[in-house]
């Protein structure tokens, strides 16, 4: 019994050419080396004492609020538009949906520039918003937000879109026969039935969100404790202090995985 | 005679398919819509529902028109009082067995408390009250339907629409399910439309029949009319009955070039001719004596039906006949083979085609 089982076992296994065997391999140590080496060269003695230097936990605290707060900003936007191009037939849906991807192409620094000539302080809308409400977006914690918002948006979008997809919209139909005008079906129906999505959509959105660093160091610059996240201190860290940005960088990669560990039932195990 | 509750004319354009069904159903009565599949039953119940606007024609329910497009007149599905048990239920999957039926009084206006209290009320009317806290996915197919019906009684609409309340269920649920609903459209004051593709559904549940194919009716009456004189093959099929068209002349009915049956009715002008499977006779030569309506015929094929054989047979008409095994051995029915076929007067039924 064991024996036959062992034997089909080998065969199969004796079925993967070379060809792709080699490239496999080599494709999973590219990915898993730099990780490695990110463990083997941290300042492990030193680790306690750099985690509590000052700099540190503020630009922690800092990307974690400008994530969570551009997620946020993400949602209130983003689940809207994910809706109008999943159930709402209007000419152009096709170009809109191709616009909202945009972000997700380009370089992050070009969004930044991008973001500067709309909302910096001679910007299309930025004269107006300093000029009629004094409100000042480039160089400020909000701006970090803004730019985070801009290249992670798209995430959310295509996650709540695909999973609006993949309902039943005859559940939203069922939803019109017993009274529900489209509001209270979307709030009681669509949205609880696409929450698997949403959650998903979400926290890849903020996981984006928390790495960003070519449209946040363009758009709001890298001034500590206002606009300096993680990935712009562990840029700074690395012309001066090797170790120190080693340990941001654990920092960084240790939220990441705990996100990756949260996810896992839904999308690492999914086909 | 007082005015139908239900009073509509449905007239639905849809790429290449015409839906033209004038349809009324009075309070308390149940009618229902029976045709093939693609005879357009599924845009009819739609049109009523509000979920697809008609393109002309009217629907009017207690006198009030929800959609008239001649007269720009169109009630959103969530304001017209219509309630759906859909095919396959529909339950929303993240609410209990009861917040499902509570949704509904909930939009309504009532309270948490009271929308809570009737879908309890409601459950216990079905008999699902103690699987009030079950989700839909934790039901089976018998009780998701009465909790779908349930859910759908609960706004206490004026017209309930069932799309193929069985189909979903097995042959022994369905039975069950099948009297249970029969006692539950009884006590219903309301106007029900039940859409089917089974006949069974459709004779037992129903006051009355509307047959639609290709979207139009081709038959609508009580189930005995309906089923003692069909006039389509769908329904002759549907009830089991040889069904054929021709042209009366006293006791003479012209069924096909060189076929005229001699029937017990008679009539004049164009005629209907139905007759049982089972009072077609097939002998190996042809027949002396006896019966007059004899044909030569070729078996076009064999299969199981019941306790008997049902046998296809080509020839200047195609006709259904049912035979017992043993006739079958004797006569060593199999595809191609010539037989004589042969058919009693009094046993066949005919009726006026105009």
């Amino acid at each position: 019994m064991t024996r036959t089982h062992g034997v089909r076992a080998r065969r199969r296994g004796a079925g993967v050419p070379v060809a792709l065997l080699l490239p496999a391999a080599l494709g999973l140590v590219f990915l898993v080396l730099p990780l490695v080496g990110l463990l083997a060269r941290t300042p492990w003695a030193t680790l306690p004492e750099r985690l509590a230097a000052p700099g540190v936990l503020t630009a922690l605290r800092l990307s974690l609020l400008t994530a969570t707060l551009a997620t946020l900003l993400c949602l209130l936007l983003g689940v809207p538009l994910a809706w109008l191009l999943a159930r709402v037939e209007f000419p152009g849906r096709r170009l809109v949906r191709a616009l909202v991807t945009v972000p997700l192409v380009l370089p992050p620094v070009v969004g930044g520039v991008a973001l500067l000539l709309v909302f910096g302080r001679r910007g299309l809308l930025g004269g107006w918003l300093d000029a009629t409400f004094g409100i000042t977006l480039p160089f400020t914690t909000a701006g970090v937000v803004l730019a985070e918002a801009f290249v992670a948006m798209p995430f959310l979008v295509i996650a709540v879109e695909g999973a609006l997809r993949g309902t039943d919209g005859r559940y939203e139909e069922a939803a019109a026969t017993l009274g529900a005008g489209r509001w209270t079906t979307f709030t009681h129906v669509t949205l609880p039935l696409v929450a698997p999505g949403l959650a998903a959509g979400a926290v890849l959105c903020w996981a984006r969100a928390l790495g960003e660093f070519g449209a946040t160091i363009t758009f709001a610059g890298n001034y500590p404790g206002r606009t300096q996240t993680m990935p712009l201190a562990v840029y700074l860290a690395l012309e001066t202090d090797v170790q120190a940005a080693v340990v941001l960088s654990l920092v960084l990669l240790t939220v990441s995985v705990a996100i990756l560990a949260g996810l896992r039932d839904r999308w690492i195990t999914s086909p | 005679m007082s005015a139908p509750l239900l009073d509509a004319h449905l007239l639905v354009d849809r790429g290449g398919f015409r839906l033209d069904v004038p349809l009324c159903v009075a309070a308390g009565e149940v009618v229902a819509l029976l045709g093939p599949n693609g005879a357009g039953k599924t845009t009819a119940l739609r049109a009523l529902a509000g979920l697809l606007p008609l393109t002309d024609g009217h629907l009017a329910l207690g006198g009030v028109d929800l959609d008239r497009p001649s007269r720009r007149a169109w009630t959103p599905t969530e304001r017209r009082g219509v309630g759906v048990v859909f095919q396959d239920y529909l339950l929303f999957p993240h609410l209990s067995a009861l917040e499902n039926v509570a949704f509904g009084p909930r939009r309504h206006g009532a309270d948490r408390r009271a929308a809570r209290r009737s879908a309890h009320d409601w459950l216990a009317r079905v008999g699902m009250a103690e699987h009030a806290d079950r989700r839909p996915r934790q039901l089976s197919g018998g009780q998701a339907q009465r909790v779908a019906l349930a859910r759908a009684l609960a706004v206490e609409p004026a017209l309930l629409l069932l799309d193929e309340p069985l189909a979903a269920l097995d042959a022994r649920t369905r039975l069950d399910t099948r009297a249970e609903l029969h006692r539950h459209l009884a006590a219903y004051p309301g106007a029900t439309l039940l859409v089917t593709h089974d006949p069974l559904d459709a004779l037992v549940l129903a006051d009355r029949l509307v047959v639609v194919e290709e979207g139009r009716v081709v038959q609508e009456g009580d189930a005995a009319t309906v089923t003692a004189r069909p006039r389509t093959d769908y329904v002759a099929r549907l009830v089991g009955l040889n069904l054929h068209r021709g042209h009366a002349d006293g006791h003479l009915v012209r069924v096909a070039d060189g076929l005229t049956l001699t029937v017990a009715d008679r009539l004049d002008g164009d005629a209907f001719v139905a007759f049982r499977p089972s009072a077609v006779a097939l002998h190996p030569a042809r027949p002396e004596g006896s019966p007059r309506n004899t044909w030569a015929a070729t078996v076009a094929g064999v299969q199981r039906h019941g306790d008997n054989l049902r046998v296809r047979l080509d020839g200047p008409i195609g006709v259904a006949a049912d035979v017992t095994p043993p006739a079958a051995a004797q006569l060593r029915l199999a595809p191609g083979q010539p037989v004589w076929a042969a058919v009693k007067a009094a046993e066949t039924h005919a009726y006026p085609a105009g």
